[in-house]
């Protein structure tokens, strides 16, 4: 029953924002909407899984074998709790930008977060399409209306990519679901399907490429450098700290356990894929000049490395990936919060133009160097907790990956250091004004800088929250 | 059986009423309670089981639920339409009275063409349904482009219609009777009369629906047209036309294996699909866009042809009320722009919330987004496809596809209201619309959005 609130509270703040007049008006109420949801969430996070409060089952179809089932376990609820932290920290860090019909902008915000719970709680297939769905159309809105100059033409290539994406994952959902024992598209009856090996072959492709657009994972990932520059910050926080996770989540909750024997055959060309993106994204990062693109390239290669690591066939792997949604998602949100203070003050985020802000700025730059150390994996930060086991699970599968991949890691290195170093030092701009961060975006910075720490010191508490019935299951289903 | 009989009825009053009635309001208002009589009797024979008058026509006319749940849409979207388009139907010319009547006959027409029993019936039934449209068309008489839309579909119905009565006299050579139940012939050997009869039928209704590549007349025809009447004759007319084609092959499948008669119909599935949606793609005008996506349409509606199973069945009904409801809805729309091109709708958000969040409700319903109407008529077509098996895989990505490329051109509306800011022009105005027009569409948008959460509403009329 809990698990609706999730789903609700941000739902029904989003559709009120509509009626709503005033910018400061929707700011407060979206900020103690998405609080809200945290407190809730934040409880239902020490509950075991089979409490009560944590599921949620109705009759919804009918006489399709599709029910509005809901419940929170293992993976889910990294991604839960990801998803609700990172609504308050996004409206807190951009507290002070000012949008033209900013209750639309704020209604549409909370819509996503609705969608995004939705993706993260179903159990049901036909459900989970609906709210996969349901999270793309307000993302649209939001990029479309509120975004840079090219906004128009970059959502749209945005949308039907990930639109086409879906529907191949709805063929495959639908046939899916005419291979189960009961007619169902509960996940229990899913993961029972009887498919021959030529129907796991089509539509575990079906599956992945719908998973893959939306992380994205090369060749697939176009798109994304364009949105992340175009859309409007705060957006682009959502997509690439929450929104890109919903791929990886469904690979873990769907892809892996309905596909058992393909997802094991096929891990050797997904892993090459997956690092040589990497590799490729973290070139184009050290290549780039705008900071957003930079960010945008390195979310690539990041999450490249999660994805490969989902399908090296052991627990290592995975484990490290599970606590790496939750890094990436809040480390990639803090660097998004620096970018965002630069450019609305000064409107420029071309590193070749800027320089010297650690003088103007001594609070933001030693903020912005943790959160880029976390980025690059330091031990101490919660990035190498993860990265760390994602490479023992990649050594022990193949070490000759492995390799390829710590060349990627190495490239991180270069461009976010390089990106530091042409930011905040180097010389100085004197063309550039820059006031220090205030107490919202310190605030929020400063939240992210602790579950850094936190995780990076005991992670502990994380690890078994991402444990459990899904956990087990799919690691016990990959051989080896 | 109701609609057939009392529509006509209320139709000749209609047409004599235009002598006595000079205020074409008060046409209007009367053509609105009619048809929401019609819709009365038509739920009332729903629910009884039993038309008000029982006339013994046995082996002619056969009422079926599966009928009388498609007659119900039909004439639920008949009175929205005359709710929201009334006033411009006054306004094509000065026979507003006569306007009406020849849409009463068109639904007792669709009445037929959802309950036939015989083929003589259906040829009938077809035949009432595209005299009146041939009139409708050129309504506009002053206007060129009317007249001439008018006269290409009556020369291409026409020779439609001769293909329809050829196929017919070759089943009857074949069978021996004009019973739709004697055409399943299953005993060998086949009968060379039956399957070339059966095969002009397929071509003729092919024509009718407008899927590829029999298409050619409907972008003209429909542009040409008065747009208050392309909007009757893409939504109602056509889900006639495909109650009558669905209904006529039901049992007569057989005739081929199955596996025959389903690759002819994914070639005609996969031409209409591909062809629709990419010259959509390229259309500049909103009205010659929905011309194309109604073939689009078209193409999703004839899965049902092509699986005829029991999900397929449900997937129309569901179709038909998404199609008609979202399509009515934009025409209504469309009708108030000055402007058909898309830049006409430029920054509609800014001059009428109202409308432009409406319109997007349609237009995300026809693109076949989860929570609209749209997203379960594709998805019962995509899931009837597939349970006949892996086989037609093929078919349901080229669906999948061109759903995806559909969504370039509903969104582009989208795009021009919300995100395109108007140059200040007279013709991107709008015409001042009334409170009761937006109601209608309110209605409509509610309908479109109940459906796409629980599709039971109208299913559950289906069953007992």
């Amino acid at each position: 029953m809990l698990v609706l609130l999730f789903i609700l509270i941000p739902l029904l703040a989003g559709l009120g924002l509509f009626f709503t007049n005033g910018s400061g008006m929707a700011k407060t109420i979206s900020l103690i909407a998405s609080l809200l949801v945290l407190g809730v969430v934040w409880y239902a996070m020490y509950l075991p899984d089979t409490n009560e409060l944590v599921q949620y089952s109705r009759v919804w179809l009918g006489s399709l074998g599709s029910n509005f089932d809901l419940k929170m376990d293992g993976v889910g609820k990294i991604t839960t709790l990801l998803t609700a932290v990172s609504f308050p920290l996004v409206f807190l860090a951009t507290w002070r930008n000012d949008y033209k019909d900013a209750n639309q902008y704020y209604a549409l915000m909370m819509l996503t977060q609705a969608g995004l719970m939705g993706v993260f709680l179903a159990t049901d297939a036909m459900l989970f399409y609906f709210f996969w769905e349901l999270a793309l159309i307000p993302t649209y809105f939001l990029c479309s209306k509120w975004g840079g100059d090219k906004r128009i033409a970059v959502s749209f290539k945005f949308f039907i990519y990930t639109f086409l994406g879906s529907l191949l994952m709805l063929i495959g959902i639908i046939y899916v679901y005419f291979k189960t024992p009961d007619q169902s598209f509960a996940w229990s009856s899913f993961i029972q399907a009887d498919l021959t090996p030529t129907e796991q072959a089509w539509f575990f492709w079906f599956f992945f490429i719908a998973f893959a657009i939306k992380m994205p994972i090369f060749p697939l990932h176009t798109w994304q450098p364009d949105l992340y520059q175009q859309a409007p910050t705060g957006t682009t926080m959502i997509l690439s700290g929450v929104m890109v996770k919903m791929g990886l989540f469904a690979i873990i909750r769907w892809l892996l356990p309905i596909f058992p024997d393909m997802s094991a055959q096929m891990a050797t060309p997904i892993i090459i894929l997956c690092l040589v993106g990497m590799v490729y994204a973290s070139l184009i990062a050290i290549k780039q000049d705008d900071i957003k693109r930079l960010i945008a390239y390195s979310s690539i290669a990041h999450i490249g490395l999660m994805c490969a690591a989902l399908f090296v066939n052991n627990a290592s792997g995975y484990d490290g990936a599970v606590i790496q949604l939750f890094n990436h998602g809040v480390n990639i949100i803090g660097l998004w919060i620096v970018v965002d203070v630069i450019e609305r003050q000064t409107g420029i985020s071309k590193m070749s133009e800027l320089g010297g802000l650690a003088q103007q700025a001594p609070v933001m730059a030693v903020l912005l160097v943790i959160t880029a150390l976390a980025n690059i994996a330091l031990p101490l930060t919660n990035a190498f907790v993860g990265e760390f086991l994602m490479f023992n699970g990649l050594f022990t599968y193949n070490p000759w990956l492995a390799l390829l991949a710590g060349t990627g890691i190495i490239f991180a290195a270069v461009y976010t250091l390089g990106m530091i170093q042409k930011v905040f030092f180097g010389a100085k701009n004197e063309l550039i004004k820059v006031t220090d961060v205030k107490f919202a975006e310190i605030a929020a910075l400063a939240i992210i800088v602790v579950f850094i720490v936190w995780i990076g010191l005991y992670p502990a508490p994380f690890f078994k929250l991402g444990a459990g019935e899904l956990a087990e299951m799919v690691t016990a289903k990959l051989p080896g | 059986m109701n609609l057939i009989i009392l529509s006509g009825l209320l139709g000749v009053v209609m047409m004599l009423s235009g002598l006595f009635i000079k205020n074409n309001r008060t046409i209007s208002y009367m053509a609105i309670a009619f048809i929401a009589i019609l819709f009365a009797v038509n739920v009332l024979e729903i629910n009884t089981g039993a038309p008000l008058v029982n006339l013994p026509l046995t082996g002619m006319i056969e009422t079926s639920r599966f009928g009388l749940v498609l007659n119900g849409i039909m004439l639920l979207a008949g009175f929205m339409y005359f709710w929201l388009s009334g006033r411009h139907i006054e306004k094509v010319g000065k026979h507003v009275a006569d306007y009406y009547a020849l849409i009463f006959f068109i639904f007792a027409g669709v009445g037929i063409s959802t309950s036939f029993s015989n083929l003589l019936m259906l040829f009938l039934g077809i035949e009432i349904i595209s005299i009146p449209l041939y009139i409708l068309t050129g309504s506009d008489k002053q206007n060129l482009k009317s007249n001439e839309a008018s006269l290409k579909y009556f020369l291409m119905g026409s020779f439609s219609t001769g293909i329809m009565l050829l196929g017919i006299a070759f089943i009857y050579g074949g069978t021996g009777s004009f019973s739709i139940a004697k055409m399943n012939l299953t005993s060998s050997p086949l009968s060379y009369h039956l399957v070339t009869g059966v095969l002009l039928l397929l071509l003729s209704m092919a024509f009718k629906v407008s899927a590829a590549p029999f298409h050619f007349w409907t972008p003209d025809v429909y542009d040409g047209a008065p747009t208050v009447f392309t909007s009757f004759m893409a939504t109602i007319v056509k889900v006639a036309a495909f109650a009558a084609f669905i209904h006529l092959f039901a049992d007569s499948t057989g005739v081929f294996p199955r596996d025959k008669w389903r690759l002819i119909i994914s070639i005609i599935i996969a031409l209409t699909l591909i062809i629709g949606n990419i010259t959509a793609v390229f259309q500049q005008s909103v009205k010659r866009m929905l011309a194309y996506s109604s073939i689009a349409q078209a193409g999703f509606m004839m899965f049902a042809v092509f699986s005829y199973n029991g999900v397929s069945t449900e997937g129309i009904v569901i179709y038909a009320a998404a199609y008609c409801f979202a399509t009515i809805g934009l025409f209504a729309i469309l009708l108030k722009m000055e402007d058909y091109t898309y830049e006409g709708f430029n920054g509609l958000a800014k001059r009428n919330p109202a409308l432009a969040i409406l319109g997007t409700i349609f237009l995300l319903s026809l693109a076949g987004i989860p929570l609209t109407a749209g997203f379960f008529g594709k998805y019962y077509m995509v899931a009837s496809a597939l349970s006949t098996g892996g086989k037609y895989l093929w078919l349901v990505i080229v669906a999948m596809l061109s759903a995806a490329i559909s969504v370039y051109y509903y969104f582009r509306v989208i795009q021009a209201m919300y995100f395109k800011d108007a140059a200040i022009q007279e013709h991107s105005m709008v015409a001042p619309v009334t409170l009761a027009f937006k109601v209608g569409l309110v209605v409509l948008a509610v309908f479109t959005i109940a459906i796409g959460i629980i599709p039971q509403l109208v299913l559950q009329y289906l069953y007992f």
